[in-house]
């Protein structure tokens, strides 16, 4: 799987990396409502290989309530689920395409995603300015250069566990 | 979920908000609003998928308290909170959170470039580690940007300095030190100890890991050790240079920490491999301990300021003092760096050299009787010490010099009284230390308190 870009790449450091602006696309109360409200996710590039990123992100999503729907044309089955070859093929409604291929990739599982999903999340390292502003042309909602993992470790999970920083503020009980 | 608690999500709170939350919701089960202190070693696990994806890392669980610990874990997010780091992972000490750093970073035949001008038992440990463990380090004059570069060598794989030296009050030049680490693609490691990152983040000036003994005004009241180590996340630790963290891990079937956790990759193979093997890991009351004290750090730390400017200001004008080395001073030689790094303060910590050299320190401390002479800083409360009899004791004379001591040098570290007491006092061990006939600089005898 060459074309599968590892997850948890870094993100770019500030005016050191793609020379995008992120932050449009990186917004914590995007991110919290499409966590909350998102049920089945479809993980395109998802590696059957345990050590793989894609797989940690798969296998986590899957142990926290969402039903995960593999797309990679080269397998079967993943996750023990029914792998899809395309975003196109899958035969059920999606409410978030999580992106781990090469940003090349990405404009056309855009145009894919068009009437079949709600939202495109793209990991880190996946970025395409044209193809988020695209997405968001066609009525999707855009979330990119983050790991879909550790926003939801981070917002509704136990990110903090592990001495991270959720940058979580609050006196509420929850 | 309500619009309020979305707007908390992206709402930039400010430093003395964040001292007294980050970390610290209120604890889900029985609503406690104190963190609530864990002192358990394990925890049951949902069950043995759950059980088995925690010892993968591929869910965060807690497993066993030696690598983490929910008390521990709500002050490691406060101070990587503060600092403007990914996350952070603490230790038993200032020391143990160095040698974590050291052994995450570094492997046999490995190259550092080191500040000279650090506090004593930090290049004791150096020295000690470079030997033991087969790296090599080569010590710089701090203050001069050139000359760590001039020590770059193709093995080298860090540089370490401090932000205020300990006791000679260098402050560090981190934007441009960090810069030059960069070029030669290796992390700037630093001791912000006596920074705190109040008065300093070098994080935000380009550093990639910070490192503090919580022992001091982190926890600001001496009751308790302890160490943090805070990383960026942004250091490229895949750059072929650190295969000791990009590299496959045999203990975790081969996992490549880099590839897979990202800007979390250091802080995973610091927590899950170093902290799991050295087993120096911070105890649960202290971290409650040092919680506490991190949510009045914005209080203290203006005060702690404060107070030392005025104390140095008040030594500068005795005829007892030689020289005071406050590098908040007017006309001090780090005027620019101060200005530029540490505007709220140039910290608390500083020495100044008596006339009369040992004996005359040893009549100084001997006289006091509000500052505590003992081998700590950072209390509220006002300490003293002669670093050439306690803490840089193991140094030779020409290491002491390095580090800009003298033999009559006296380090203060002043606290959170009133400062007219605290000057009350200096001037009596001032007026003491004068009367005393000038003595044989090295004799033994002289020697105060031997610890």
């Amino acid at each position: 799987m060459s074309s599968v870009v590892a997850c948890e790449l870094p993100p770019p450091a500030p005016g050191n990396g793609s020379g995008v602006d992120l932050a449009p696309y990186q917004d914590a109360g995007t991110i919290r409502r499409l966590l909350t409200s998102a049920r089945t996710v479809a993980v395109v590039g998802l590696s059957p290989r345990e050590l793989r990123a894609s797989y940690f992100v798969g296998f986590y999503l899957q142990r926290n309530g969402y039903r995960v729907v593999p797309v990679n044309p080269r397998e079967r089955e993943i996750l023990g689920e029914k792998c899809y070859p395309s975003v196109a093929a899958i035969e059920e409604p999606v409410d978030v395409v999580n992106v781990f291929r090469a940003p090349a990739a990405v404009p056309g599982i855009v145009e894919e995603c068009a009437g079949r999903a709600k939202a495109i999340w793209l990991q880190y390292g996946v970025i395409h300015k044209e193809a988020a502003e695209r997405a968001r042309e066609l009525g999707l909602e855009v979330v990119m250069d983050r790991c879909m993992k550790v926003e939801h470790a981070r917002h509704l999970g136990r990110l903090h566990w592990l001495g991270f920083t959720t940058r979580r503020i609050t006196a509420r009980r929850g | 979920m309500s619009e309020k608690e979305v707007g908390a999500e992206t709402r930039e709170f400010g430093f003395a908000t964040r001292a007294v939350h980050a970390g610290a919701r209120p604890e889900p089960h029985s609503g406690a609003r104190a963190t609530p202190i864990f002192q358990t070693t394990s925890y049951v696990f949902e069950d043995p998928e759950a059980a088995a994806a925690y010892f993968n890392l591929q869910e965060y669980g807690n497993t066993y308290s030696r690598i983490m610990n929910p008390t521990v874990a709500a002050f490691e997010e406060r101070i990587a909170n503060l600092e403007g780091g990914v996350g952070a992972v603490a230790f038993a000490s200032g020391l143990a959170a160095q040698a974590g750093a050291f052994f995450t970073a570094l492997q046999p035949g490995d190259h550092v470039v080191a500040s000279r001008a650090l506090y004593g038992g930090t290049l004791t440990q150096i020295k000690h580690l470079e030997r033991k463990l087969g790296f090599e380090v080569t010590f710089v004059d701090p203050d001069e940007p050139d000359n760590w570069k001039g020590a770059v060598r193709p093995e080298t794989r860090l540089f370490f300095g401090e932000t205020i030296g300990n006791p000679g009050g260098n402050v560090l030049d981190i934007e441009a030190v960090a810069a030059i680490a960069h070029r030669h693609g290796v992390p700037l490691m630093v001791d912000s100890t006596f920074a705190t990152p109040y008065l300093c983040r070098p994080l935000e000036w380009g550093a990639d890991i910070v490192v503090h003994s919580t022992t001091k005004f982190i926890g600001g009241h001496g009751n308790s050790i302890g160490g943090v180590v805070v990383e960026s996340g942004r250091f490229p630790w895949d750059n072929g240079k650190f295969p000791g963290i990009a590299d496959p891990s045999p203990a975790y079937h081969g996992l490549a920490f880099q590839a897979t956790f990202g800007e979390y990759g250091f802080l995973m193979k610091l927590r899950a491999e170093t902290l799991r093997d050295l087993g120096a890991c911070m105890s649960p009351f202290n971290a409650f301990l040092f919680g506490l004290g991190a949510e009045t750090l914005p209080l203290r730390m203006e005060r702690h300021t404060a107070n030392a400017l005025e104390v140095a200001t008040f030594l500068t004008r005795r005829p007892e003092v030689e020289r005071v080395a406050h590098p908040g001073l007017p006309g001090s030689r780090y005027a620019a760096l101060v200005a530029k790094y540490l505007p709220r303060g140039a910290g608390a910590v500083f020495s100044f050299d008596l006339k009369g050299g040992r004996r005359a320190g040893t009549r100084f401390i001997r006289e006091l009787n509000v500052f505590s002479h003992l081998a700590n800083v950072g209390d509220a409360k006002s300490l003293v010490i002669h670093p050439a009899s306690t803490t840089h004791r193991q140094l030779d004379d020409e290491e002491l010099r390095g580090a800009g001591i003298s033999p009559g040098t006296i380090r203060l570290s002043v606290g959170i009284e009133d400062p007219g007491d605290l000057i009350w006092d200096l001037k009596r061990g001032l007026e003491a230390a004068a009367a005393e006939p000038a003595g044989d600089e090295s004799s033994e005898e002289a020697v105060a308190c031997p610890l």
